[in-house]
Order: C-alpha cells, then sequence, then structure tokens
C-alpha cells in the first residue's frame, strides 16, 4: 500500500518538478500541480512502466488526482 | 560533417521507389540506419536496402499499408524491436487517382485521402509515445506544391497534400515541448515514376512553369529531408520547405 503511494509521489515529484509536501493524496495534477495534459499522459506512460501495467486511454482521462492514481493501480496489479 | 545523422534510427514510408528511396540512400549516407516501408513491392524495395547497406548501415524491410492504423502501430514496434529506436520519422508514401472533379469516385477520393493524409496521421500517432520517452524526435512530413498552389484534376491529391501542411503545423505546436520538431517537405515536379507517365507535351508545359526551368532529381527532396533530420534544424519546426524549382515563391 505504501510502497505504491511512495513509487506513484517520486514519478510525480520527477515528472512535474513539485515539492514532496505539495503532492497529497487528494492533489490534483491540473489544478494542483500545475500538469497540462500532455504532462498526464507522460505521467501516465510512465506509471506504465514503473508498475508494468496498461492503463486505457479511457480510464486514464478519468485519473486526475494522485489518489486516485494509486486506488488505479492497487486495483488492476 | 555537416547534417550528421551518425547513430540515428530511420523510418521511411514508402521507401521501394522514386523520392522515397532517394531520401533512405540520403540519410543512410548521413549516418542513419534505414527501415524501408513499402506496400507493393518487394523487390523493389529489397534494392532500396541494398543500397542503404552498400554505404555501411543497417536496412529493415518493413511491410505496412500506412492508411491502416494498426498496421503502422505494429510497424513502428516491429521497427523499435530491430533497430532499438526510432528517433526520424518520414512520412512519404503517397498515390494518385487523378481525375475531374465531375468524374471522380467516392472511392477515388478516400483513397487517397485514406494513404496521404491520414497515413501521416497514423504514422505521427504512432511515434508520439516513443519519442515522448527519448524527448526527442524528428518528424518530416512530405506534401506537394500542388498542395499550395492547386492542381486541376487532383482535387483528391490536392486536398491530401494541403492537409498535411495543416497537420505538421497542429502537431509541430502540440509536441514542441517534448523536444520533438514536424516539418514538412512540399516537392514540385520531380523526375520519378509518377511524372514519367505524364505525356511529353505537359513535361514541357510544366516546365514552363518552372523558374529553374526543368524537373527536380529525387535527390532535391533528400537533401532537404536530410537537413530537416540533423541537429542544423533544431530550431524549426511546423515549416514547410519548398523544393520546386522556384514555382511556389
Amino acid at each position: 500500500m505504501s510502497d505504491v503511494v511512495d513509487r506513484v509521489k517520486r514519478i510525480v515529484i520527477d515528472r512535474l518538478g513539485v515539492d514532496e509536501a505539495e503532492v497529497t493524496l487528494e492533489a490534483s495534477f491540473k489544478d494542483d500541480l500545475g500538469a497540462d495534459s500532455l504532462d498526464v499522459v507522460e505521467l501516465v506512460m510512465e506509471l506504465e512502466d514503473e508498475f508494468d501495467m496498461e492503463i486505457s486511454d479511457e480510464d486514464a482521462e478519468k485519473i486526475t488526482t494522485v489518489g486516485e492514481v494509486v486506488a488505479y493501480i492497487q486495483s488492476h496489479t | 560533417m555537416f547534417a550528421s545523422l551518425e547513430g540515428k534510427k530511420a523510418l521511411v514510408t514508402g521507401a521501394s521507389r522514386g523520392i522515397g528511396r532517394a531520401i533512405a540512400i540520403a540519410l543512410a549516407e548521413a549516418g542513419a540506419d534505414v527501415a524501408i516501408n513499402y506496400s507493393g513491392s518487394e523487390a523493389a524495395a529489397a534494392e532500396t536496402a541494398a543500397a542503404v547497406e552498400a554505404l555501411g548501415r543497417r536496412a529493415v524491410l518493413v511491410k505496412a499499408n500506412v492508411g491502416k492504423a494498426d498496421e503502422f502501430e505494429a510497424m513502428v514496434k516491429d521497427v523499435i524491436d530491430q533497430l532499438g529506436a526510432i528517433d526520424i520519422l518520414v512520412n512519404n508514401a503517397g498515390i494518385t487517382r487523378d481525375n475531374l472533379i465531375m468524374r471522380m469516385k467516392e472511392e477515388e477520393f478516400d483513397q487517397v485521402i485514406e494513404t496521404n493524409l491520414k497515413g501521416v496521421f497514423n504514422g505521427i500517432k504512432a511515434v508520439t509515445r516513443p519519442m515522448m520517452k527519448q524527448r526527442s524526435g524528428r518528424i518530416i512530413n512530405i506534401s506537394s506544391v500542388v498542395g499550395v498552389l492547386g492542381n486541376p484534376g487532383q482535387a483528391n491529391y490536392v486536398a491530401a497534400k494541403a492537409g498535411v501542411i495543416g497537420l505538421t503545423k497542429a502537431s509541430a505546436r502540440e509536441l514542441a515541448s517534448r523536444g520533438i520538431t514536424v516539418n514538412c517537405v512540399a516537392p514540385g515536379f520531380i523526375q520519378t515514376d509518377m511524372t514519367d507517365k505524364l505525356p511529353e507535351d505537359m513535361k514541357a508545359s510544366l516546365s514552363a512553369q518552372i523558374p529553374l526551368a526543368r524537373l527536380g532529381d529525387a535527390a532535391d527532396i533528400a537533401n532537404a529531408v536530410r537537413f530537416l533530420a540533423s541537429d542544423a534544424a533544431a530550431y524549426m519546426t511546423g515549416q514547410t520547405v519548398h523544393v520546386d524549382g522556384g514555382m511556389y515563391m
């Protein structure tokens, strides 16, 4: 559980160049972390590699917060 | 070497003959390994591959109909498996189904749009993901002078080639922040199988419209593509380079 959270947070911090403190489970990629739509696509690609899974475009579009990513990964791995 | 492509991996569509073959060879001369896409003639594609290999570069043959998204997608995976990456994509494949608008059948219009315009979109879409991961890439689309000037009897071809210029600009803006440049080359009348079919009197009247007063050579187009594929063109994106003896200026 916490392992997934830590790995997701590390990728988000690395990819979006934000402070660790900003990356809460409630944080929205676009509204709180300053990501544009291409950033989100890249983030999804990196998460797919990290967790060795495929996230469909339809599912990816529904993901807006850090917590939603974590929940998605936990229910699909 | 100016415009060196040493160590780069390129995919050229429609590379079995004509301008595509010249591009594949020019990229190999600059140092790139080249994947040669073809749809029909494997024997002609093999000749292109032999020319690339004669320059000491790797050549791989990949058959696909660029107008089909799944075939393009599978081809890109195949090329990355074989060459390790795609740094340069040249969307060159094109067909003609010339006819006057009154006589043009729906399928003639659709076929040309599918290969010449949607084929370019399929290519851009298929390489975007690997190029975004690399944070670098060069996409070069082949348009045509008639896409800018228009031409009677080629409504389908002209529409597709003008579309390629717009598609180039949209994708250049979308991908610029990821280090991927997208540019376009618009050839004029070039000596190839496609133009050899034209009657002599038409060739003569065409030449009369060209300020440099002769048909171009496929190598003239290949030189422009090589430049756009190299670091020498790093600060250019969304542009159309007109290589047409001055027809459009």
